[in-house]
């Protein structure tokens, strides 16, 4: 009548019972707020228009076109960005504070499995409330915006894998970020410098191919370009075959990276948890 | 005989904590000076308790009870010392260790809050790995024994303080863990859910045969509970015993009631007046005294009811901690003039 010492199914089996489990758990969870997640996603929304009139506003006074992009790719880059930002909402390094403030870390440590997990799951699962919340506001955006949007289907499966790399790329990132926390309590400034580095860096801010070369240069070396930018474009349909598959191989590269980076840090990390919050 | 479930030795946790004034100009000076001091949490504990014991880890707010439970459970790594439960070294965080121990915190939300209990119970099957029929099985003995009924069905943020706790306690123990660590189980819950949750940790430990080390500022919860108590103050270990032997050995007092025929009687001559009650009064006598005075209370006055009782274990434990304070203080005068003695 004891605990077994082993669980009933091996590890592979048990990470796609808790994975799913635990993104249903996160759908349950967010039907249960659907005003309040199409109020954050409209809000979401806007900054994206807000870039889109300003650049397609940029472009007819320009005779048609701004480095190659008609207002009509300009329409097709930011609404696919609406889908991308949201495919890539991550548990913000923010929230570390309070995760430890209130305990919930603590109840996290007390299971035998690693906590990034409870965050990779439950996130994925809210995407896939996004998408549903998200269609009709595509669709809106759509007629007001006429994108010039005509991917192949070898872009569209690059972006269905390119969207889900990004979100893991961002997870684990973030997650080393977010354990800075450990270390110094007043952690926003550091974030804020991070986020803004990725808003320029991204293409996030505006399409990485605008910017200077030097920005591109060093956005090629940092991860935030495989989070927004590379997917946006396979979808929209810029890059060749050669840069669709390198892309998909340098995300594999920064979510080798980060995971390593997430268990280096985590190691250090958790020695210094005084776990105050209970 | 098997080795024990919980092995502790010399174990130490310092934490590091920043020292600074109050004011403006302490704050200016924090900028460029940060001091901090050593603060010793648990200092040296060291005690065994075996499989199957229920045991009572007692002490006031800050005395080092929750700081150990959370080494033992592995939240906490220990600046010194050796800890092993079932085996395991907790710091090391093993899933086989996890799988085997559980820590229940009152008024802490390990659920899902949207949704009803029964969709975190399953994401706790899923975290587990239990088997299905396994899993099903204990659900609902819990749910049986803690009465919870609908409950379950209730999104958790629609639940009551204790209603939150009963399934916080059924999701705790879900997984059949041997080892339980109980920090304030009962903490804020009315008597009736605190009997409920005493019974349901009881009928578990009989069951299953579980390790239970609990730290609770309701006695009785210990008296219910627990035939061993640690005594814990400042850190240090003050009493491992039985709860029985608490009161002899830190106690020197008796309780006698005493109720006379025809109405009171000052009764001050036989002992120290704690109460008078109606026709009822209670005298605090020393413990050695009881015999002879209860004699003379019986030969002189016309006696209709007595009773003799040890005091309430919260005045036992009252007086642990205030004697405990006292040769503290004394500890710390004597030190200035061993200190000065040294240097003159």
């Amino acid at each position: 009548m004891t605990a077994p010492a082993k669980p009933a199914v091996g590890p592979v089996r048990g990470y796609l019972v808790f994975y799913l489990t635990a993104m249903r758990i996160a759908i349950a969870t967010q039907f249960q707020y659907r005003v309040a997640n199409y109020f954050y996603m409209i809000g979401m929304v806007a900054e994206p228009v807000i870039y889109l009139v300003v650049w397609s506003t940029i472009a007819r006074q320009q005779g048609g076109e701004v480095g190659g992009f008609s207002p009509g790719q300009f329409a097709a880059y930011y609404i696919v960005w609406t889908l991308v930002r949201n495919m890539n909402i991550i548990f913000t390094p923010y929230g570390w504070e309070e995760r430890i403030r209130t305990g919930e870390l603590s109840g996290m440590l007390l299971r035998p499995i690693h906590p990034i997990h409870h965050d990779l799951g439950f996130f994925a699962g809210w995407k896939f409330v996004v998408i549903v919340l998200w269609l009709p506001i595509a669709l809106v955006l759509s007629l007001l915006f006429q994108p010039q949007l005509d991917p192949r289907p070898i872009d569209v499966v690059v972006f269905a894998v390119a969207i889900w790399g990004a979100y893991l790329i961002r997870s684990v990132n973030y997650w080393i970020l977010g354990m800075v926390t450990f270390w110094t309590t007043r952690v926003g400034p550091i974030f804020d410098l991070v986020f803004t580095a990725e808003l320029l860096l991204s293409g996030r801010l505006v399409p990485l191919s605008l910017m200077p070369d030097w920005a591109q240069r060093l956005a090629d070396v940092l991860p935030f370009k495989w989070t927004f930018g590379f997917p946006i474009e396979a979808l929209v349909g810029r890059l060749p075959e050669s840069e669709l598959l390198g892309g998909l191989a340098m995300q594999g590269l920064w979510i080798a990276i980060g995971t390593i980076g997430v268990r280096v840090v985590w190691r250090f990390a958790i020695r210094r948890y005084g776990a105050v919050g209970g | 005989m098997p080795d024990p479930a919980i092995r502790v030795r010399d174990l130490v946790k310092t934490f590091r904590v920043p020292v600074r004034e109050a004011g403006l100009a302490a704050a200016v000076r924090s900028l460029v000076h940060r001091e901090h001091r050593d603060v010793r949490a648990v200092d040296g504990v060291s005690f065994t308790i075996e499989r199957g014991e229920v045991v009572g880890f007692l002490g006031p707010n800050g005395a080092g009870k929750t700081t150990t439970l959370k080494m033992l459970s592995g939240l906490l790594y220990s600046t010194s010392g050796e800890a092993t439960v079932l085996g395991h070294e907790p710091s090391k965080r093993e899933p086989a260790f996890l799988r085997q121990i559980t820590m229940v915190m009152g008024n802490r939300n390990q659920l899902q809050w949207d949704l009803p209990a029964l969709d975190s119970f399953d994401l706790i099957r899923a975290i587990y790995r239990l088997p299905a029929d396994q899993f099903r099985q204990t659900r609902d003995e819990f749910i049986e024994l803690l009465e919870l009924g609908d409950l379950v069905n209730k999104p958790v943020r629609n639940l009551s303080l204790g209603e939150r706790m009963k399934v916080e306690t059924v999701g705790a123990l879900l997984h059949r863990p041997q080892v339980l660590f109980l920090d304030e189980p009962t903490i804020g819950l009315d008597v009736t859910m605190q009997k409920r949750i005493r019974s349901f940790v009881a009928a578990y430990n009989q069951r299953l045969g579980a390790t239970v080390l609990l730290t609770s500022h309701y006695m009785a919860d210990v008296q219910a509970l627990c035939r061993r108590v640690i005594v814990i103050h400042h850190g240090r270990i003050l009493f491992d015993g039985a709860l029985s032997e608490l009161a002899a050995r830190f106690n020197a007092t008796k309780t006698i009631g005493v109720m006379l025929k025809d109405g009171s009687v000052d009764l001050s001559a036989y002992g120290e007046v704690m109460s008078i009650d109606d026709e009822r009064v209670t005298l605090r006598v020393a413990r050695a005294d009881a015999p002879e005075v209860t004699t003379r209370l019986l030969r002189d006055l016309p006696v209709a009811d007595l009773t003799i009782e040890d005091p309430p274990i919260e005045d036992v434990i009252e007086h642990v901690f205030a004697g405990a304070a006292e040769e503290q203080q004394a500890a710390a005068e004597a030190a200035p003039a061993e200190a000065g003695a040294r240097t003159s």
